[in-house]
């Protein structure tokens, strides 16, 4: 009995391995596979020829066939991490003020900050666009950081804030009855404490900006500013989808996210609960 | 009372709060006032035409409105529970697992890095009734006639929430084997002397302890419900005949394909007073949970 109890606990954790990995597995054979192959019925798992053709086809720097995946790979990378930067700078100021000072209306700022976080993406856009046409910075690399260091701003707070509290106040207070400044003491004890948490504040920052469509989609109009999300729309016509160049495009997308996330993942957990329960 | 004001926290603050106002509050302020007027993108001049709460009016009137309204409540409804249900059984079984827990918990992670984009691309491909991995598996099973997946009516909605809940699932899943995984032993083990069973152990002893884990994972997902979009958008478009709109897809239809910009910016605010209520719900639920584990 207590035989076929584990059989069954480690079938159950088996299946939801197997949930959680097949749709990604399987995109990632496909952007490898001829395109013929797609259509084969059954689904044959292992390709019979293994090819590169969508990756070459997408990064041919001199002249690109498809899609000009190059471009929007670089303009995904400096959007992200320029806004990570500044939305990790200025948020951990906030982040820190938040933890470390006792002034009025504290909660109701936190909360406004927070559920300035929650207007959708779709429903900003509309006015964003008028705005940025107006102001001659849509369709920037400038204007899409913009947006995504304000987006990124509160959630940056929420976790930093956990992180500078789980840090004793008193560390602080040596230092500087030992003479240091409040930002010598930031910079030589609290920063360096906090470092791990501050980082994947920093990853999760990055993955947002990485991953971000409604509003890009509507701020970006060219090869000049498009991101992977949206270029990988191009792969998409009205009635037909290449499907294993979009595969491709996603494998790209993927890759970066995965082994920034491998990096913090412990520190990511820590910093969402911390934030949340040591009020 | 100045001097204070703009002293301390307040210059720590104000950078956050100037981002936020130049890239969310003024666009808000202005698409509020856009609102009251007949702005098209088409006519600039139109948006000095004011004609006071029409929009909204018209928006009570519409009953394509408020079908996606109400499809976009029932989509969150079902979809918030599955993922919290769901959520909470991957967490109470890999807490019982000893051996390999952070390899598993890695995994689990998986899903949270795929942009939402991608995920609705993914299970695009999977549910497509002619190369779909879904229906090749049937066909295995010799089920050969193709079922269209995102085109039959009902069908369709259910598969975008399959999406759905496999994107969000395992953020549930994670906050809360990290609030399992940091409760005492001691009062488990003392209900088991007393006699408690499993289940009377998990209501009185987990589940309270786990609350203010559950709220802090409904606020920050209550933070991306507006994210649903992208999905949809990529599976089905609002289609098949408008069965699957939700309240932002149909935003994006008025506003860019209809350039009707006033009516538009109309919707939008019952979509933002929707997701900020959601998250003011959980945040207020979660500073309460908080304050009760405080005190015991």
């Amino acid at each position: 009995m207590k035989q076929i109890k584990k059989f069954a606990f480690w079938l159950l954790v088996l299946f939801l391995l197997i949930l959680i990995c097949l749709p990604g597995i399987w995109i990632f054979v496909s952007a490898f596979r001829p395109n013929p192959e797609i259509l084969s019925k059954p689904a044959n798992w292992i390709p019979d020829r293994w090819t590169i053709h969508q990756f070459t086809q997408m990064f041919s720097i001199n002249g690109y066939v498809s899609v000009p995946a190059f471009k929007y790979l670089m303009n995904s990378v400096i959007i992200s991490s320029v806004s990570t930067l500044i939305a990790i700078t200025i948020g951990m100021m906030g982040g820190y003020a938040f933890a470390r000072f006792n002034f009025r209306g504290k909660n109701s700022i936190f909360l406004s900050l927070m559920l300035a976080r929650a207007v959708p993406g779709i429903s900003l856009s509309l006015p964003l666009f008028i705005l940025f046409a107006k102001l001659g910075i849509i369709n920037t690399s400038f204007g899409v950081i913009l947006v995504y260091v304000a987006m990124n701003v509160p959630f940056t707070i929420w976790l930093t804030d956990g992180f500078f509290r789980q840090i004793p106040k008193e560390m602080s207070e040596v230092a500087r009855t030992d003479g240091c400044t409040r930002l010598q003491a930031f910079w030589n004890v609290e920063l360096p404490l906090a470092g791990p948490g501050i980082g994947a504040a920093a990853i999760f920052a990055f993955l947002l900006s990485w991953n971000e469509y409604a509003l890009a989609s509507i701020i970006t109009r060219t090869v000049h500013s498009k991101t992977l999300p949206i270029g990988m729309m191009d792969y998409l016509d009205e009635f037909t989808i290449n499907w294993a160049g979009m595969c491709a495009i996603a494998v790209v997308m993927i890759i970066p996210a995965l082994i920034l996330t491998f990096i913090v993942q412990k520190h990511l957990v820590s910093g969402l609960t911390f934030g949340g329960v040591k009020g | 009372m100045s001097r204070k004001f703009f002293s301390g926290p307040f210059i720590l603050i104000l950078p956050s709060i100037l981002a936020i106002g130049f890239v969310i509050i003024i666009p808000l302020i202005f698409s509020f006032y856009t609102s009251f007027t007949s702005y098209k993108l088409t006519r600039p001049d139109s948006l000095f035409n004011f004609v006071g709460l029409r929009n909204y009016e018209r928006l009570i009137d519409n009953t394509k409105f408020w079908y996606a309204f109400g499809r976009t409540i029932l989509f969150l409804a079902v979809v918030l529970n599955l993922e919290l249900l769901f959520g909470l059984g991957i967490a109470l079984l890999i807490n019982k697992i000893t051996w390999g827990q952070r390899t598993l918990r890695t995994i689990m992670m998986f899903p949270m890095m795929f942009s939402p984009i991608l995920v609705g691309f993914q299970w695009k491909y999977i549910f497509n009734d002619n190369i779909g991995l879904l229906n090749n598996f049937l066909y295995l099973f010799g089920y050969e006639s193709a079922i269209p997946w995102l085109i039959d009516k009902y069908l369709a909605m259910g598969s975008i929430m399959v999406a759905e809940i496999w994107a969000n699932t395992s953020i549930f899943a994670i906050l809360l084997l990290a609030g399992l995984l940091g409760i005492p032993r001691d009062p488990i083990e003392a209900a088991r002397v007393d006699g408690c069973n499993s289940w009377q152990v998990f209501k009185n002893i987990t589940l309270p302890f786990l609350m203010p884990f559950i709220f802090i994972a409904l606020t920050i997902r209550s933070l991306d419900v507006g994210r649903a979009y992208d999905i949809v958008h990529i599976m089905t478009g609002g289609g098949p005949a408008m069965r699957t709109e939700l309240i932002w897809t149909m935003i994006a239809r008025i506003g860019y394909k209809d350039a009707n910009m006033g009516f538009a910016n109309a919707m939008s605010y019952v979509s933002i007073i929707l997701s900020i209520a959601f998250t003011y719900y959980f945040f207020t639920k979660l500073v309460a949970a908080r304050r009760d584990l405080g005190q015991q």
